[in-house]
């Protein structure tokens, strides 16, 4: 499969288009082995065009080892892996100069300022020719551009060493911008950054996923994959346990969710439909939150709140994670 | 900008700072020899101290001779060392191969920089030589040129060439050092471990030079050959050692660089 050009531009960054798009990233059977252990285990991922991915994980469960193979940094043990369209790390000369990446934090010289490093990041690779080309002269303005987009724009000339955490994480950003990649591949990239900086992070990503760019983000963070992302994958100690659009994992679970004051009353009124009682929580099995609704307020029990269930995402990878370690046999 | 490495390396004061650490050590000699006009009797102490208090020119060689066996080598294995190994402890290797930069060429740029390095260390010893003996030591007797250690009288155009040549012989062997430093900063994310290596090795190497029972060991030892350049003094040209010399840093240079290539094109990077 090739990436056409029209892809970048006739992608709509919606629900809808992420299911149909063409694979971005894809891996089939990707294992890799340090020794004895086994970090990556069987992965198959698919990442299409026009996602926000989230890639789940605990600390060591494996993200940062499929990022970095994906990027031909380690080399996979077995398996298969294709990054728009080629074979990586074979095509790694022609699939790198679109991607753009942040992996296990930013780094760049300490003694020079952080459009310096910019500028000498752009210039130690080859410009292709084509859109993502932009050879040595406009270099400065693409290095002046990125750090106004990642706020560094007043900065730009400090040199790194006297950046705050935060900072160093905008200047990786603004590294991974510098060519307008058609795929960020991200690792952890609110890391160190206060809640004004995470808020600008996310909304530039959505601004970029608007004009076409696909985004790969790896994060523990569950709030900011919650809030940001359209599908998500889950690694479990090596395994990707779940791969799945998010508005699917959280389709309503078919209870309807009632808060009282009176839950022992509405228990002892609706008997076995109840399913779960938890305080003042109820979780009912009803054909029809309106008659369910009307049926208790005519019994005199006080309705706080009712709708339909939704299981949160951390709901959901608590009961994936659970069930893969239910499945292990003890040795 | 062909080559961001050598940008890199010489925008670093670090760099400057081993230069001129580097050229001090013979300038408090020649310092010290201009104070007190006490020269080395023939044979003993470094090559040509003995030489240079009658001829201020002839310090460009004996600059070069004092500072081979230890400042040189450390300086350049400090550089080399940190080549591959300081990207990766600064984290700014993965950035470099993801930008990408093939592993291949990587390598090749931080040999050129590395290079470039070994002929500004060694050149700026001959020339920094030259120039302080002269101011200090005097211009003594060049025009008539001076005694070879085999006792004849060399011109200057001689003295020139030779010189030349012996200068060349000074960067191959560092060369050597070099590529042996490039190999382990590509087996270590830690610039220090890789430096430290190399001069390990090469104090090895000496200690085994002084030891009767490793005479077989010795002609392929690195530092055997080092001082040999003194052979291009004598009269005529004492060319065999030269030659050894020349040839065992060849082999030297391409095992370990052969050696750094395969190990780096295929490891993987977990810096």
């Amino acid at each position: 499969m090739t990436t056409t050009p029209e892809t970048r531009t006739g992608v709509e960054p919606d629900q809808s288009a992420s299911s149909r798009g063409p694979l971005v990233i894809r891996t089939e059977g990707l294992t890799k082995k340090y020794g004895s252990v086994t970090a990556v285990d069987a992965v198959d991922l698919d990442v299409r065009a026009g996602d926000i991915y989230g890639f789940l994980g605990a600390n060591g469960s494996g993200k940062t080892t499929t990022v970095r193979c994906l990027l031909g940094l380690v080399l996979a043990t077995s398996g298969r892996i294709e990054v728009l369209g080629s074979p990586m790390p074979k095509a790694a000369a022609d699939v790198l100069p679109r991607v753009g990446a942040l992996v296990e934090g930013p780094a760049a010289y300490g003694h020079l300022s952080g459009r310096k490093n910019l500028v000498i990041h752009d210039a130690s690779g080859r410009a292709p020719s084509g859109p993502h080309g932009g050879g040595r002269r406009d270099r400065s303005r693409r290095a002046d551009d990125v750090l106004e987009m990642v706020g560094l724009g007043a900065v730009g000339r400090r040199p790194v060493r006297a950046y705050s955490l935060g900072m160093r994480q905008r200047l990786g950003l603004a590294a991974a911008l510098l060519r307008q990649p058609e795929l960020l591949v991200l690792d952890e990239p609110t890391n160190g950054l206060d809640p004004q900086g995470i808020r600008e992070i996310r909304e530039l990503l959505l601004r970029l996923h608007a004009t076409g760019t696909t985004v790969f983000l790896s994060s523990h963070l569950l709030a900011e994959v919650e809030q940001l992302c359209t599908r998500i994958g889950l690694l479990d100690r090596g395994h990707l346990v779940l791969q799945e659009a998010l508005e699917t994992l959280r389709t309503p679970t078919g209870l309807t969710l009632v808060v009282t004051p009176d839950a022992d009353s509405a228990v002892s009124l609706l008997g076995s439909a109840v399913e779960h009682h938890d305080g003042e929580r109820l979780l009912v099995r009803a054909d029809d939150p309106i008659r369910l609704n009307a049926h208790l307020v005519t019994e005199g029990i006080r309705v706080r709140e009712l709708g339909p269930e939704r299981r949160t995402l951390e709901d959901v990878i608590e009961e994936r994670t659970r069930a893969r370690a239910a499945d292990e046999v003890p040795t | 900008m062909r080559n961001v490495e050598l940008v890199k390396l010489f925008g670093r004061r670090r760099t400057w700072v081993s230069l001129l650490l580097l050229n001090l050590l013979p300038t408090i000699v020649a310092g010290l020899l201009a104070w007190t006009g006490l020269a080395p009797r023939p044979g003993s102490g470094p090559a040509f101290l003995s030489a240079v208090v009658a001829d201020g020119s002839l310090f460009a060689i004996a600059a070069l001779a004092i500072v081979l066996p230890l400042f040189l080598p450390i300086a350049i294995a400090v550089v080399a060392g940190e080549s591959v190994a300081g990207e990766a402890q600064a984290g700014t290797l993965r950035y470099l191969l993801i930008r990408p930069v093939g592993r291949t060429r990587l390598l090749v740029r931080k040999l050129g920089a590395v290079t470039a390095f070994v002929l500004a260390a060694v050149l700026s010893v001959a020339a920094i030589g030259f120039l302080v003996g002269r101011l200090l030591l005097g211009k003594g007797t060049l025009a008539g040129g001076m005694i070879s250690l085999s006792g004849s009288v060399l011109t200057p155009g001689d003295i020139a060439w030779r010189t030349a040549v012996a200068i060349a012989f000074v960067t191959i062997s560092m060369l050597g050092v070099a590529a042996l430093a490039i190999f382990l900063s590509t087996l270590t994310d830690s610039p220090q471990s890789a430096s430290l290596g190399a001069m390990a090795f090469l104090i090895g190497s000496s200690l085994l030079l002084t030891v009767d029972a490793a005479r077989p060991l010795q002609p392929y030892l690195p530092t055997r050959y080092w001082l040999s350049f003194v052979d291009l003094y004598r009269d005529p040209v004492l060319w065999s050692n030269i030659e050894r010399g020349v040839a065992l840093q060849a082999v030297y240079v391409v095992v370990f660089l052969l050696a750094a290539w395969a190990n780096f094109t295929t490891r993987d990077v977990t810096s």
